[in-house]
């Protein structure tokens, strides 16, 4: 294990920046998101989340897929750049580490998604454990551990220091190239803290939260619950919940007419809205229980069906903290599992 | 013509005037017969009131590469459909302001009653107005990059 | 608060065994102790029913969906609420005829994430204490004022009284005081004071935070477009995301205008931004605007008065107005 003292956290910053391009998170406009670092951008390693989650580093909010000029009569298609740099993410909290998987196996999965592969195989995580989870965090619902996340390297900050270890080839990489701004060390403090951790996640009002309900009954007998009526009656149909989200992975691919030329983009969408898979005869699903039913039933159904027993829910309680209305992932897996009958 | 197809080579300001049928059109009209002169890079657009102009379109003229929009109409009083500018001049007041108020230079927009028989008033505020815009500069502020060529 | 949430309940079960109304559209209790959700009602779950300083929600957008049925919705109307609820009405957008709203008193409602800004998470518990806050936490207790952490509808509390409501709970002038009132011009008048340069990256700040969720669309209760112009394919503007610094501008710009002399300033748009944009700066601005050059105007205030930008004097300023100003 290496370590730096946090108030020298900048010698390791430049020491990355000088070989990769990072991204971590800073305040900006009073919120703190992932960005570019910089020697005047406001770090914020002690804020818990970012609004959006790590994913916007892998696949972004919106992206350019391929521009067409127009002349005359001649048009030709310019593709994209793909990401062609190392860069590193630097902060990565134990839940959006996880959720990376959960995209992977849907990006990555033939067809391959060149634009995130690139952006995959480019991209080194250093991860950081959790010191304060607050009320609305369940990662432990997913075997997710917050004091050793997942990621090419994971840090911990305990007592003004910044402990460092790697985890995989490319973290090693990483951590030979930044070698001479740490120091080693024994890993004492991090296991004092990962106990002291550990025995808080015990006590969080959401700690013990059961899903069995959504992998031993029929998809069918969930699908026809009348509860999705009610969840969903004051549902605004924003997509708030959909891109605070680290696993909510649909988009749209859009075109703009920029006057000389066609620009091709994707950005997210949300299943949340009434234009979601819009088609030429219209729209699958004409309500919002429907489409409100549709977003819950693909993370706690269909996701561990078809993936091996994986929820789309990486319990980062994003949504439980932003939705409008105070509707969430818990309220709804509480309100039907209490309802059902049990297997 | 699309005010996006205007080639703008080196620089020079791209001005879009939305001009209401009944009066101030008929204005521009007689500024050319009585061969007055006003810049070519005025860009006319023809509405059937100015009470017909949505924010919007001052907005997407910003994005499409103007750098200057002006709205003109009937004297107040003098509409063709009695009250239509009465409403415009509320909107355009409201908006520049708000326009204003996000940091965009409040002197990119302008409203001015042309009648159909102020050829030269038409003339001269053109003048005048794409001097303002020509000594402001390239509309950076309220630009959409991907419309640049 | 107690012995109003017991008159209330004994109010409810009354119009509900009357047959006067056969829902309610009010709050139920979350998660957390500060999580109330709004929530519909009936005779079997009414005791669920929740009202505390968490409620802040605006319940009167809903009904433009749920005030449709043969049988009355009873709607719990703080006094901020029923100035949205009467521009609904003007705009015909809630039939009242199938609404019982029922003006109900408020205190100030908190806001959470003020108190999280604080420093203050892993809440388990929040009591009020007189002036206070006494706030539990698996890290320890913590306090702070109430004052400091209300809505910022709140800091600017249009005061007690009820502008529309078909029985108030209690009569307005008996109802516990509402939050002393700070002015809720002085934000927009400190932005208009700075420099154009400042007032630009000022907003820049802000609006390139915007995810273009659409909560504040969504939860705006003078937002009541079928389709938006913004999901409207044909429109040419549809877009589900902010893809340059104009897209932003055009997105904010544009839906405080087609709110603007409709907006009450209800603060609902600021409340649910996940980014806690200062969205209700821009309405404010427009509503600065309007009483500055058209008279004192409080949109909502009844449902009779033409809107100041649906109506015009031959005399009003001149747009130039606006290059006057300050030079």
């Amino acid at each position: 294990m290496l370590k730096i003292a946090v108030n020298e956290i900048n010698r390791l910053f430049d020491a990355i920046a000088a070989v990769e391009n990072l991204y971590l998170p800073v305040e900006k406009g009073g919120e703190v998101e992932f960005g570019a670092y910089s020697a005047d951008a406001k770090v914020r390693l002690d804020a818990l989340q970012t609004v959006k989650s790590a994913k916007d580093m892998f696949f972004p909010f919106s992206e350019n897929l391929m521009k067409f000029h127009v002349e005359g009569k001649q048009i030709s298609v310019e593709a994209a750049e793909k990401v062609n740099e190392e860069f590193v993410v630097f902060g990565v909290r134990a839940c959006d580490a996880r959720s990376f998987s959960i995209l992977d196996k849907v990006f990555l999965a033939d067809p391959v998604d060149t634009y995130y592969a690139a952006r995959r195989e480019h991209g080194v995580v250093v991860s950081m454990a959790c010191s304060r989870p607050e009320e609305t965090c369940f990662c432990s619902a997913f075997g997710i551990d917050a004091t050793k996340p997942e990621g090419d390297v994971v840090t911990w900050v305990a007592d003004g220091v910044l402990y460092w270890e790697a985890q995989t080839e490319k973290g090693a990489a990483l951590t030979e190239k930044v070698a001479e701004v740490l120091a080693e060390s024994d890993s004492a403090a991090v296991e004092a803290q990962q106990a002291a951790v550990k025995a808080i996640m015990e006590k969080l009002p959401l700690a013990g939260l059961d899903l069995s309900y959504f992998t031993s009954r029929p998809e069918l007998e969930i699908f026809k619950r009348p509860e999705w009526t009610e969840l969903s009656s004051h549902c605004l149909g924003c997509g708030t919940c959909t891109f605070v989200c680290p696993t909510c992975q649909c988009y749209d691919v859009r075109d703009f007419d920029n006057g000389h030329g066609i620009e091709r983009y994707r950005c997210w969408d949300s299943c949340m809205y009434r234009d979601f898979t819009m088609m030429a005869h219209g729209t699958n699903r004409k309500t919002q229980v429907e489409r409100f039913r549709q977003r819950f039933m693909h993370k706690l159904v269909y996701n561990p069906k078809n993936r091996d027993g994986e929820f789309g829910c990486v319990g980062c309680g994003r949504c439980l903290k932003k939705c409008p209305v105070n509707m969430n992932i818990v309220k709804v897996a509480k309100t039907l599992s209490a309802g059902g009958e049990q297997a | 013509m699309q005010v996006n197809e205007i080639e703008k080579k080196e620089y020079t300001p791209l001005i879009v005037a939305f001009c209401c049928n009944w009066c101030s059109y008929a204005g521009a009209d007689l500024a050319g017969s009585s061969r007055l002169n006003y810049p070519a890079n005025v860009k006319i657009i023809r509405v059937p009131c100015s009470c017909r102009v949505n924010p919007l379109f001052i907005l997407r003229a910003f994005q499409r590469g103007a750098d200057g929009v002006i709205m003109c109409g009937c004297h107040p009083g003098d509409c063709h459909y009695s009250t239509g500018n009465y409403y415009a001049r509320r909107r355009m007041t409201l908006l520049f302001s708000m326009l204003d108020y996000l940091g965009i230079e409040r002197a990119r927009t302008r409203v001015e009653w042309v009648s159909a028989a102020e050829g030269a008033k038409f003339a001269a505020v053109m003048n005048e107005f794409a001097e303002t815009i020509n000594r402001l500069g390239e509309n950076r502020k309220l630009r959409d990059l991907r419309c640049e060529k | 608060m107690r012995e109003i949430k017991e008159l209330l309940v004994q109010k409810i079960n009354e119009l509900l065994d009357n047959g006067t109304v056969d829902r309610v559209a009010g709050w139920k209790a979350g998660e957390f102790c500060y999580d109330a959700a709004p929530a519909v009602f009936t005779k079997e779950n009414i005791d669920e029913l929740l009202y505390n300083g968490f409620c802040g929600a605006n319940q009167s957008k809903f009904l433009v969906n749920a005030a449709t049925t043969e049988n009355r919705i009873l709607a719990l109307l703080k006094p901020c609420d029923t100035y949205s609820y009467n521009q609904l009405v003007k705009e015909h957008r809630v039939d009242p005829s199938r609404v019982y709203a029922l003006g109900i008193p408020c205190t100030g409602m908190v806001d959470v994430n003020k108190i999280k800004a604080l420093g203050i998470t892993g809440i388990t518990g929040i009591e009020e204490d007189g002036e206070n806050l006494k706030i539990a936490t698996i890290y320890g207790d913590a306090s702070c004022k109430k004052c400091d952490v209300l809505l910022e509808r709140c800091m600017v509390c249009k005061g007690k009284n009820h502008v529309a409501g078909d029985e108030m709970l209690i009569p307005d002038e008996e109802a516990p005081e509402t939050p002393s009132c700070a002015d809720r011009m002085a934000e927009v008048a400190r932005l208009e004071a700075m420099t154009e340069e400042e007032r630009f990256n000022f907003w820049r700040e802000q609006l390139s935070k915007c995810i273009r969720c659409n909560a504040c669309r969504n939860a705006c209760p003078a937002c009541t477009c079928r389709t938006c112009v913004f999901d409207n394919a044909k429109s040419g503007l549809a877009a589900k995301v902010n893809n340059t610094d104009f897209e932003e501008n055009m997105f904010h710009i544009i839906r405080a205008f087609h709110v603007a002399g409709r907006c009450t300033d209800c603060g609902e748009c600021s409340r649910v931004c996940p980014q806690n944009i200062p969205l209700h700066l821009l309405n404010r601005k427009f509503i600065k605007d309007i009483n500055e050059f058209y008279g004192e105007f409080q949109a909502g205030a009844d449902t009779t008065t033409k809107g100041p930008l649906t109506s015009f004097t031959k005399e009003d300023c001149e747009p130039s107005i606006v290059m006057e100003r300050g030079e």
